[in-house]
């Protein structure tokens, strides 16, 4: 059974068609990109996934595990192993990375009932891992933090939280070429059979550290061609235009 | 804001028709403390005050409060508690779900014998002895000590500064007394619930602290578990005498029963070099007026002052600071924030005075407020009035509301709608809140979950 697969989906942001007639298919193990150009409707596609309830779901079927996830509230879909990374994530004054990651921890794994002081010895692993400072954990979430900080912030969150399906959207964009290997290392670092990944992005760039297993072209609220590396090399020559019909 | 803007008029609705409220009452209280003259005078001259003085001419609606309904609880002897079941099912829920015991329970819904803190006490005591420290029930001290007690009571806040200091002045009772002498440091936190002396007390209580020369202490008022009583008007005082070099910390949380109406007033002079810090947190009573003031009157002297409040449905806490630099080279730093939900009001009056003669003044205000829905309001009025060229003034005013994508972005992570928001409030209390004695920090934090009825511990 399919990890994710959506069939013919269909939906309106404020009136506006913008994902019209959406296939694609993802498995335990496997590394999806979605490239495509701005206004495409790549972020949209993700908040989708996600159950953002600004977007409106119009026709077709989402299915997560084989279940029907339409309708279903944000954060049940994150309890059953849903994950957003966010282009720009929401700045929470007042709380801490750290209290933030265990109680995000302890609602989606709620069985693991892992001691403070073992989840803290998790986190600064996995930060000293992915190279990012430990006093990022005692920072408030996003508050103050540099562009390339709230990227390393969400894909330390990825490693934490493991996810079945984790949908990064633009998680490349604005990076310099340091923290972009830190954050393909930390993508890197998850893969595996136990996970699938569906990175959304706007350049083949991170395609040099990250290698994924197909590629597909979205245009304007559509896949228009799937296919496996090569497709991007195709991109990166052409350009966009040459898979507008 | 024109419900809050009214013009001065002599209105006076406390007291109309009142005629028990009189010289014979106010005798009759005096009588019963077994005061000297002195305080029975200061308490006649206040009844002349208050029965001459308009309310206040803002702040929030009074108009419903009537003197009336506190005389019975004023009079000597007079059964100041209700019993258990009258305390209301609401209140006894909370304490419930707070998991308070047994016995303190009773005590904050004013109908127990004294919560047994005698042991504690007794301890504490021995240790204050020994350092000269006095500490006592406001009435004890009156008189063991009325030397001290009448140089600096209601010197701070005279009588006649306004009518509910007028109120209280004729009809104060309870309330505690700390004196520190010079340079000394006390070494724990003292707590005004040790001078709880009797159920149903606390209503218009006085405390006078004097922290003398290079003197330090922390002194924690109130008690975040709601406090239930059967009189509806509640208006303490607190006045506070920080001496040349000396360090004083005021930590107050409130949380009277919904029926409540909270007017009190809180000031301390601030000496040369010396520092007072306010650390106010504000989340029971129906209506209250709070502004805690500091009056810089040394070279140097610093002040402080932390303030979170809490309106929830249908409150309307209307709170802020005074801060008034008399002397050059002093520097006060404000932090307000308020949250407003359920259709609750939340209101921020500051005032910031530099007079002519303070020069070299800092100062830095910051207030924000955040709305939790359309029902509720919020306001800031902060005013600022500097005499001199030489004052370096910071400000700086926030109202937001919650933002959608914060929850979104909490739930992506598996959170709760209700403990999204929970933990947004938090995160905006949490300056204020961490400054809090750990225990009241922890219990305040469960308040909020309370009202989201998120779980978050």
């Amino acid at each position: 059974m399919a990890l994710l697969k959506i069939s013919n989906l269909h939906a309106k942001v404020n009136d506006k068609e913008v994902i019209k007639g959406l296939n694609i298919e993802i498995n335990y193990g496997e590394v999806h990109t979605v490239m495509g150009p701005n206004g495409a409707g790549k972020t949209t596609l993700a908040n989708l996934i996600m159950g953002n309830p600004k977007y409106e779901i119009t026709a077709g079927e989402i299915l997560f595990d084989g279940k029907n996830i339409i309708g279903m509230p944000v954060n049940e879909r994150a309890q059953l192993g849903i994950f957003q990374s966010f282009q720009y994530p929401e700045e929470i004054p007042g709380v801490t990375v750290r209290n933030f990651l265990k109680l995000a921890y302890d609602t989606i794994h709620p069985n693991e009932k892992m001691s403070i002081f073992d989840f803290g010895d998790m986190l600064i692993k996995m930060s000293d891992q992915l190279k990012i400072d430990r006093s990022f954990l005692d920072r408030y979430i996003n508050v103050g933090f540099s562009g390339g900080e709230r990227k390393k912030s969400e894909i330390l969150q990825l490693n934490i939280l493991k996810p079945k399906l984790a949908v990064l959207d633009e998680t490349d964009s604005g990076l310099d070429i340091d923290a972009l290997k830190v954050v393909a290392e930390g993508i890197n670092n998850v893969i595996g059979p136990d996970i699938g990944i569906l990175l959304i992005t706007h350049y083949q760039r991170i395609l040099d550290y990250v290698k994924p297993h197909f590629v597909h072209v979205f245009i304007d609220g559509k896949i228009v061609k799937t296919g496996g590396p090569e497709v991007a090399k195709e991109l990166e020559i052409e350009g966009y235009e040459s898979f507008v019909v | 804001m024109s419900k809050n803007m009214k013009t001065f008029e002599e209105v006076n609705y406390i007291v109309k028709s009142a005629p028990g409220f009189n010289k014979k009452l106010i005798e009759e209280i005096s009588l019963s403390k077994r005061e000297p003259d002195w305080m029975k005078e200061l308490r006649l001259k206040s009844l002349e005050f208050f029965l001459k003085r308009p309310n206040p001419n803002f702040g929030v609606d009074i108009s419903k409060l009537d003197i009336n309904e506190i005389i019975p609880y004023l009079k000597p002897n007079a059964k100041k508690s209700a019993s258990w079941d009258e305390v209301p099912e609401e209140i006894k829920d909370t304490f419930e779900k707070l998991g308070i015991p047994e016995a303190e329970k009773k005590v904050l819904a004013g109908v127990g014998a004294q919560y047994d803190s005698e042991v504690v006490y007794q301890n504490i005591k021995r240790q204050l002895s020994k350092l000269g420290v006095i500490f006592l029930d406001m009435e004890t001290a009156v008189r063991e000590y009325p030397e001290i007690v009448k140089k600096y009571f209601m010197h701070a806040v005279p009588p006649n500064d306004h009518k509910f200091a007028a109120l209280h002045g004729a009809v104060w009772s309870g309330g505690s007394f700390v004196y520190v002498p010079e340079n000394v440091e006390v070494p724990m936190p003292l707590q005004a619930y040790f001078m709880m002396a009797s159920p149903g007390m606390g209503q218009f209580e006085h405390t006078l602290i004097i922290v003398d020369r290079g003197a330090k202490l922390h002194f924690i008022e109130g008690c975040s578990a709601p406090k239930y009583s059967v009189s509806n008007l509640h208006s303490g005082m607190v006045e506070i005498y920080v001496e040349e070099g000396a360090t004083m910390r005021y930590s107050t949380i409130q949380n009277w029963s919904k029926n409540t109406y909270n007017l009190n007033t809180k000031r301390a002079i601030v000496g040369k070099d010396a520092t007072m810090v306010w650390v106010s947190g504000s989340i029971g009573s129906a209506k209250t007026m709070l502004y805690p003031a500091s009056i810089l009157k040394g070279k140097g002297a610093r002040a402080e002052h932390m303030n979170i409040t809490y309106a929830g449905s249908g409150q309307h806490l209307d709170t802020g600071s005074k801060v008034i630099h008399l002397a050059p080279y002093t520097s006060s730093k404000v932090d307000a924030r308020s949250i407003s939900s359920d259709g609750g009001w939340a209101f921020y009056r500051g005032l910031l005075k530099v007079s002519k003669l303070a020069h070299h003044v800092k100062s830095s205000i910051e207030c924000s407020a955040l709305m939790m829905d359309n029902r509720s309001a919020s306001d800031t009025v902060p005013i600022i009035e500097v005499m001199n060229n030489e004052a370096d003034i910071g400000h700086e005013a926030r109202i937001g509301r919650i933002k959608e994508e914060q929850i979104y972005y909490l739930m992506s992570r598996g959170l709760s709608e209700d403990d999204a928001k929970a933990l947004i409030v938090r995160g905006f209390m949490a300056p204020i809140v961490k400054q809090l004695p750990l225990e009241y920090a922890i219990e305040f934090n469960r308040l909020v979950s309370m009202n989201f009825k998120s779980n978050l511990g």
